[in-house]
């Protein structure tokens, strides 16, 4: 086994991919290799009887990457699939850094690094087939978890190379497979958990038990930014299995036997709050928060031309005021993680998409060294973004503390729900001019809302986390400027899928949609003749518009835009989004009806995406279909309204999820391309909203500018 | 605290718990066995559907002492080889996002195969219809269910 670390490749934007060779470490917190296994990176092990391990660096949190990113290392490795396995990394150091599983960024920012592991991998086991048979390496070929030497119709199994494959170094540049040549990426692929969930064998961070585990129930203050005053825990005590209640830096935990206990003994909890400055917030406060805010300059994110100037000299203007909600993640695993504090010790258990960045939270809270902590990345039962928070680790790290026991820090659906780091709430104030022919000839697009970077201290300007889907307004208009105010509210606000593009494109989209029906033009042809002519830098990336104009007429063809006649009552709106920060394009039209009262069904959604290769065109078709599946929630029922400082909302019947009835039919079509592969997770979600309000406005003439698009009385899923 | 003797996937088991401990926490806790899901505690989501007899049953409202006599049937088992129709049907449509809910979904399936096994979008609609998947699997829930009833990528109503 090597004892050099060899970090390479690469980095991407934010998020640095590193991959080790096995180290042999002092700590405790390396698992010793077998003896008889080839180990050519920390991720990937070939046993003797040929079986692949890869270990995943990125978490499953139902985006398909363990399943993806074995397959990556599989392709170059030319391994037999039904022998590759697949484990999760944890911070080990063998594993290198796990960076973040978020921004749609793990197939991006990943592939690449992981064929070449399997190259490196392939490559050695063709020169131990050579040096086996003392024939030409360039004479031998490895296929399907084989080297063959066709010349004399040798052939040696995986398992039987790895001795003399562990052996030999590692290749720094290894050929990579052309694309043409591709067995596994570019098919339909099952992700490998398939059969450990439905037979309810796989393992869930809820579902671990330790021995001597208690588990934890934190009565926290329901006002954002409150404290324990006191508490009495006389009554808590009482209720059977209860074994202590202690005062955390989240709350006060209750600590069970098992997790009933734990929850009956904090029902009997009394405690009393300080509720701190934000016992009185609601959300009409800050809906008039941020309208003044509106009323002062923002910060100009883009600008091209003179919008203040082009906009009294237009022949028509077209002003509205859009906004969106805070949003709950709502997962199905509510938050959970287990932690084992030992004096010199530290081992957790945690379905988190960012281990690395808990590690300084859970060294500060135990007084331990990173060398000292082990977090072992656990299967997610969703993410969505809320799983890169460090709280609910934090909460297992304190109470395993407090307790000398392993503890499984378990929140319930309403501590979910009321505890959670939101989707920002946004106010947006649009004004557009067209000219005489009807050419978009200013758009001023003004708005206000929290920030994500600024409120949780990360080292970006405060709007970097807020202005895709706004600031990358893709359309040629000449007079164009963006603002945005910043609007900070004692809302937790967190990544959310999408994250901006969640609620930007709703405003962009619909706002050209108002545009186009301005100057009486078909608005996929407005959209289609306002492109640009090039490709050009919108913020940090490229914008190709022919990709863009590929997945507009794509989804238009297949939905029968003009073709298809609706049903009376029904729409059809089309929206698109160039999800740039990962390299995917899509476009969807929806099909609504509109009902009395203001009610919608969307009947059918078309959506085409163009995330260059499809690495898996099946998981790309789920992530749509999931995609398509969570903007319509929050597009028709969804929002976080506080009172009295609190989350009204602290069950799936006050905030309700979108359910199998009023699932629309959903075709997916995926335009071909060799281009690099994106991400898939978040891109389906952006055009969703807009091109259900856009076919609403087409049904009824009535334009919806609020999130939810529902009134109240119909927010039922 | 009290004794309970419960029929769980054909096993007799016998647990101490109080009368009000839901059957959800009885057999993740005790019993272990965790594929039947935590999602809300409050009856609306599916994740902890279980079989009492044959009636689909959100076991994180059903307190212990009102199981008494009936069968309970977890996803465990469901099938010994874990190769109930509905099983490989949600292989075979790659169902599965996070897979959290699905066990659940799973449980809510077969009951109603049980009822009707050649069941129409509608009653599919209405007996997995108030199951929650956050990661949207809907369409490939009911694809499965028409493959686990033999009738191809389904029937309308």
């Amino acid at each position: 086994m090597s004892t050099t670390r060899r970090d390479f490749l690469k980095t991407t934007g934010a998020l640095t991919l590193s991959f080790a060779l096995p180290v042999r470490l002092k700590g405790a917190a390396q698992a010793p290799a077998p003896a008889e296994a080839f180990e050519p990176s920390g991720m990937l092990r070939i046993d003797r009887d040929g079986t692949v391990t890869v270990w995943a660096t990125r978490t499953e949190i139902g985006q398909g990457v363990r399943t993806s990113m074995a397959m990556a290392i599989a392709e170059e490795l030319e391994a037999d699939w039904s022998r590759v396995k697949v484990l999760q990394a944890s911070t080990a150091p063998r594993f290198g850094d796990l960076g973040v599983t978020g921004g749609s960024q793990t197939t991006r920012s990943t592939t690449l690094a992981l064929r070449k592991v399997g190259a490196q991998a392939r490559e050695m086991l063709l020169q131990a087939a050579a040096d086996t048979w003392g024939a030409p390496k360039a004479e031998c070929l490895a296929r399907s978890g084989r080297v063959q030497h066709p010349l004399t119709k040798r052939s040696l199994d995986y398992g039987e190379l790895t001795d003399r494959a562990a052996k030999l170094p590692v290749p720094a540049e290894p050929p990579l497979k052309a694309a043409k040549d591709f067995r596994i990426l570019g098919r339909d692929v099952a992700r490998l958990d398939g059969p450990d969930i439905v037979s309810g064998r796989a393992q869930f961070a809820t579902d671990i038990h330790l021995p001597g585990m208690l588990v934890a129930s934190i009565e926290r203050c329901p006002v954002f930014g409150g404290k324990v005053r006191s508490f009495d825990a006389t009554a808590a005590l009482k209720v059977p299995g209860v074994k202590k209640v202690q005062a955390i830096s989240s709350g006060v935990a209750v600590f069970g036997e098992d997790t009933w206990a734990a929850f009956a003994g904090r029902e009997a909890l009394k405690v009393q709050w300080d509720e701190g400055p934000a016992a009185r917030l609601d959300s009409a406060a800050i809906r008039k928060q941020y309208e003044e805010r509106l009323k002062a300059p923002g910060k100009v994110v883009r600008q091209e031309g003179d919008a203040a100037q082009a906009l009294p000299k237009a022949a028509k203007r077209i002003k509205a005021t859009y906004d969106a909600p805070f949003l709950a993640h709502a997962t199905m695993e509510p938050m959970v993680a287990v932690a084992d504090v030992k004096p010199d010790r530290c081992m957790i258990w945690a379905p988190t998409q960012a281990a690395g960045m808990a590690l300084p939270f859970v060294e500060k809270a135990t007084g331990l060294k990173a060398g000292q902590i082990e977090i072992q990345v656990t299967l997610a039962g969703g993410g969505f973004g809320r799983r890169a928070m460090a709280d609910f680790i934090l909460d297992a790290v304190e109470c395993s503390k407090a307790a000398g026991a392993p503890v499984k820090a378990q929140w319930t659906r309403p501590d979910d729900f009321q505890h959670d780091g939101y989707r920002p709430a946004t106010l947006h104030e649009l004004e557009a001019g067209l000219d005489a022919k009807g050419q978009p000839v200013a758009w001023l697009h003004r708005y206000a809302g929290p920030s994500i970077a600024a409120s949780n201290h990360f080292p970006w300007p405060p709007e970097a986390t807020e202005l895709a889907g706004a600031a990358d307004l893709p359309y040629a208009i000449p007079n164009l400027r963006v603002e945005w105010g910043q609007s900070d509210t004692p809302v937790p606000v967190w990544f959310w899928r999408a994250v901006p593009a969640s609620f930007n494109p709703f405003v962009t989209e619909c706002f050209l949609d108002e545009l186009a029906h301005a100057a009486g033009k078909d608005p996929l042809d407005f959209r289609l003749r306002h492109l640009p002519k090039a490709p050009l830098k919108l913020g940090q990336h490229e914008f190709d518009p022919a990709r863009y104009r590929a997945v507009l007429e794509l989804a238009a063809d297949k939905a029968g835009w003009r073709k298809r006649k609706l049903p009376k009552g029904w729409g059809r709106g089309i929206a698109a989004h160039a999800y740039l920060d990962c390299g995917t394009y899509v476009a969807q039209v929806a099909e609504v009806e509109a009902k009395a009262g203001g009610g919608i069904r969307v009947h059918r959604v078309v959506c085409a995406v163009d995330c260059g290769m499809a690495l898996n065109p099946r998981n790309v078709k789920a992530q749509m279909e999931g995609g398509i599946a969570f903007g319509l929630s929050a597009a028709l029922y969804d929002e976080i309204t506080l009172k009295d400082g609190r989350v009204t909302a602290s069950s799936f019947s006050e905030h309700p999820i979108l359910l199998l009835p009023s699932m629309p039919k959903v075709e997916v079509h995926i335009v071909p391309s060799n281009l690099p592969p994106g991400g898939v997770g978040e891109p389906g979600l952006p055009p969703l909203a807009p091109a259900v309000a856009n076919a609403y406005f087409n049904a009824t003439g009535k334009r919806l500018r609020s999130l939810p698009l529902l009134p109240p009385a119909l927010r039922k899923a | 605290m009290a004794e309970y003797t419960l029929s769980v996937n054909g096993q007799s088991h016998t647990v101490e718990a109080p009368a009000d401990m839901p059957l959800l926490w009885v057999l993740r806790d005790r019993l272990k066995l965790t594929g039947t899901k935590f999602g809300c505690g409050q009856g609306l989501c599916g994740a902890c559907t279980v079989h009492l007899g044959s009636e689909p049953t959100r076991s994180c409202i059903t307190p212990v002492a009102d199981v008494g006599t009936q069968r309970v049937t977890t996803i465990e088992g469901l099938d010994p080889h874990g190769a109930h129709p509905l099983q490989k049907a949600w292989i075979e449509a790659d169902v599965a996002q996070c897979g959290y809910c699905q066990t659940g979904q799973i449980m809510t399936a077969a009951a109603l195969l049980a009822r009707h096994p050649k069941p129409t979008d509608r009653e599919i609609d209405q007996a997995m219809g108030e199951n929650v998947c956050r990661c949207g699997t809907y369409l490939r829930i009911r694809e499965a269910i028409h493959l686990a009833a033999g009738q191809g990528k389904g029937v309308k109503p």
